[in-house]
């Protein structure tokens, strides 16, 4: 790619070639395009697939299914001698198929829950891949070397056969995916509907699982069986911090996984000693922990954001209503009052009461005289009368309905005059019959004026 | 005589080989409204489960229209509990209305536009057209209600089984229902209730069946929902039953030709 190379040169890079972080994008080496290839659509397909675990809450059985992966490799490769892909898939599957089919059954017959039958079936089946692959190592077969890639992933080893058998099982579960995509939402969302519809739900369930077994068994040598599960699950869980789509998220999920993948790739190449399942871990992980902290609405920091707000505003309406009370105890309106004075009688920090005021200033709604105090505007007092209406009628609501002792409702209408939408305040006067008066004989504010 | 909606012929139901059902033998006609009725445990849900073929029979069978359960599955609309599903689940009000229809699609076929018509048809006579395309997270318990009973409108069929559609409802939404069922009565469609408010019994329904472990009576609810068929059916003298159920649990004996 010609546009990359001069973008280097104008950029003042060496002529004699270009640096290898470089040089990947170029997309040259065929190699390359095959691991690339690999992992982005073994990432893909695991992490769409890995919605509907995650939305089933079974997030772990990728993970037991994963480690019960490696003692069918082992196997595969001592009845074989070789290490042909297709018959690595085959020992795979039918180690995750048996490990399902265990898990099923430790369920079923014991008293095990299945929390503790996928424990049992990972470290078992774990155990045992581990034994045969020792056992395999001391044999000395020259044929064996690179087999314990298969613990950590080296997407670096992948040539163009396993490539081939990678995007065709991948393509495959993603095309079962669409195909089936109405009966996984329903079996995911309500089984206990699928199954009265009369939904074949065992084939289905049947379905899904060949799905994830097939998908964990690819990703074995690129991404290892310790490491599979967590393109499986973490996807999911970090494209649905974005949507209330499912369809939406199939796709988030798949597009986060084969980014993943991709960036495992491309240091498993500037790296080869790197393994790649860790590398892809982080790439995953980070998305996830950007999701968890940036999405709009459920993340972190739009959460706090919402309650920064809310805590702000409350601050400012709680200044409002101080100066509403000393306007109503002088019976004055134009009248201001030192920053001491609003502290006295309300309890918060300088700041706090600075930055309220400077708000309510600049909203128009708060004038400071030239002597340093602070009186209410007309739009104020409005304001003001407002969160004061609100205030008292909610302590009148819960005198009157809830039968609480007016020496009782202080505190909870102090937190409820915030969050009282309009539509709620006008039920509120309606159910109360118009009030005038609250429970402690103040003068509720009518609507659009002051008392 | 057309055979009835529904005929239960000699159902026992039991979990780890412990009855948790007894017996229940009753049919039920066209038109007919019926509360389920019974307290804690007495095996409501269960029945209902039963019926729509989700857990397992020890013995017996079930028959709609005069057919094996099995085949005319998809006839039936059943409602399910509220809280047995995660209302987290990134989905629509109308995408789960639309599940309704999926019982008549063939597998793997996607819903077409006459299904979405149904589906949003079927939104509006339950008043949440509005809130179509809402997250059913962000639905209120008495929306959620609505939602699913507006799902198994969406199937089109007559026969109804509704697993608590009153549990945790508000007024106006109880009202809507109310309305509802007797709209479906007016139509000639079967509707079973299982419903905890005793008061509203009478008022609600024509038959109640009250249940406890067995049927403990059935019929119209002038005849049948007496002080004394109450004190029957909650009075917990069922001590021998449970016990002898317990025996069969522990013992893991076989209750008749049961497989689990």
């Amino acid at each position: 790619m010609p546009l990359i190379e001069s973008l280097w040169a104008m950029l003042g890079g060496a002529t004699e070639g270009l640096p290898p972080w470089i040089e990947f994008f170029t997309f040259s080496s065929i190699n390359v395009i095959h691991v690339v290839l690999g992992c982005s659509l073994l990432g893909a397909s695991a992490g769409a697939i890995g919605c509907f675990s995650f939305l089933r809450k079974r997030s772990l059985i990728g993970d037991a299914l994963a480690h019960a992966a490696l003692p069918g490799v082992c196997v595969a490769f001592m009845l074989t001698g070789t290490k042909n892909p297709l018959y690595f898939l085959l020992g795979a599957g039918a180690s995750c198929w048996l490990g399902a089919v265990s898990v099923d059954a430790i369920v079923r017959y014991t008293r095990c829950k299945e929390d503790s039958a996928l424990g049992m079936v990972l470290s078992v089946f774990f155990g045992v891949g581990i034994l045969l692959l020792t056992y395999i190592q001391k044999t000395g077969d020259a044929a064996q070397s690179g087999l314990d890639h298969y613990l950590f992933g080296k997407a670096a080893s992948l040539v163009e056969s396993d490539v081939k058998l990678i995007a065709v099982v991948s393509l495959g579960v993603l095309g079962a995916l669409v195909l089936a995509y109405k009966e996984l939402k329903v079996i995911s969302f309500d089984p206990d509907f699928a199954g009265a519809i009369g939904l074949p739900r065992r084939l289905v369930e049947l379905m899904l699982a060949t799905m994830i077994v097939l998908s964990v068994a690819i990703g074995l040598q690129a991404v290892g069986v310790v490491l599979m599960a967590a393109l499986l699950v973490t996807p999911a869980a970090a494209a649905r911090y974005w949507t209330d789509r499912l369809n939406i998220m199939l796709m988030l999920a798949a597009g986060i996984g084969a980014f993943s993948g991709f960036f495992g790739a491309y240091v498993s190449y500037l790296s080869p000693k790197m393994p790649t399942g860790p590398w892809i871990v982080v790439a995953v992980t980070s998305l996830f922990l950007a999701s968890l902290m940036f999405a709009p609405r459920r993340g972190v920091l739009s959460r706090l954001m919402r309650h920064y707000r809310f805590r702000k505003k409350t601050a400012r309406e709680n200044v409002l209503r101080t100066l509403y009370l000393f306007g109503e105890r002088a019976d004055n309106w134009e009248q201001g009052y030192l920053l001491n004075e609003i502290l006295h009688h309300r309890l918060m920090s300088t700041l706090e009461l600075r930055r309220a005021l400077y708000r309510l200033e600049r909203n128009g709604l708060i004038v400071e005289t030239p002597d340093h105090r602070f009186a209410l505007t007309a739009a104020g007092v409005h304001a003001a009368a407002r969160i004061t209406r609100l205030h008292r009628l909610w302590e009148l609501y819960l005198t009157r309905k809830l039968e609480i002792a007016p020496d009782h409702v202080h505190d909870d209408a102090e937190e409820i005059e915030h969050i009282i939408t309009p539509e709620l305040e006008k039920r509120l006067i309606a159910d109360l019959g118009g009030p005038q008066w609250d429970p402690h004989e103040k003068h509720i504010p009518p609507v659009g004026g002051v008392a | 005589m057309n055979p009835p909606p529904i005929e239960i012929h000699d159902l026992t139901v039991a979990y780890h080989h412990r009855p948790v059902l007894w017996d229940i033998d009753v049919s039920f006609a066209a038109g007919e409204l019926v509360a389920i009725v019974g307290p804690n445990g007495a095996g409501k849900s269960t029945l209902i489960k039963a019926m729509m073929g989700l857990v397992p029979l020890a013995s017996g069978h079930v028959n709609f229209f005069g057919e094996p359960s099995v085949k005319r599955r998809s006839t039936v609309a059943y409602v399910p509990q509220r809280g047995s599903v995660d209302w987290d689940f990134p989905t629509t009000a109308l995408d789960v209305v639309l599940m309704g229809r999926y019982g008549q699609l063939p597998l793997f076929g996607r819903p077409r536009r006459k299904d979405k018509e149904i589906a949003v048809e079927c939104l509006k006579k339950v008043g949440m057209l509005e809130f179509a395309k809402r997250q059913i997270s962000q639905l209120s318990g008495g929306q959620q209600q609505r939602v699913f009973l507006a799902r198994a409108l969406a199937q089109q069929t007559s026969v109804y089984l509704m697993d608590e559609p009153f549990a945790g409802v508000d007024a106006s939404t109880e009202k809507a229902i109310v309305v509802l069922l007797r709209e479906l009565r007016e139509q000639g469609s079967t509707v079973l209730v299982v419903h905890h408010d005793l008061q509203t019994v009478p008022e609600y329904f024509d038959s109640v069946m009250l249940l406890n472990l067995r049927c403990v009576a059935f019929g119209p609810v002038e005849t049948t929902f007496t002080a004394e068929n109450l004190q029957k059916t909650y009075g917990g003298h069922l001590h021998l039953l449970t016990e002898v159920g317990e025996k069969l649990r522990q013992r893991e004996w076989r209750h008749r030709n049961a497989t689990h």
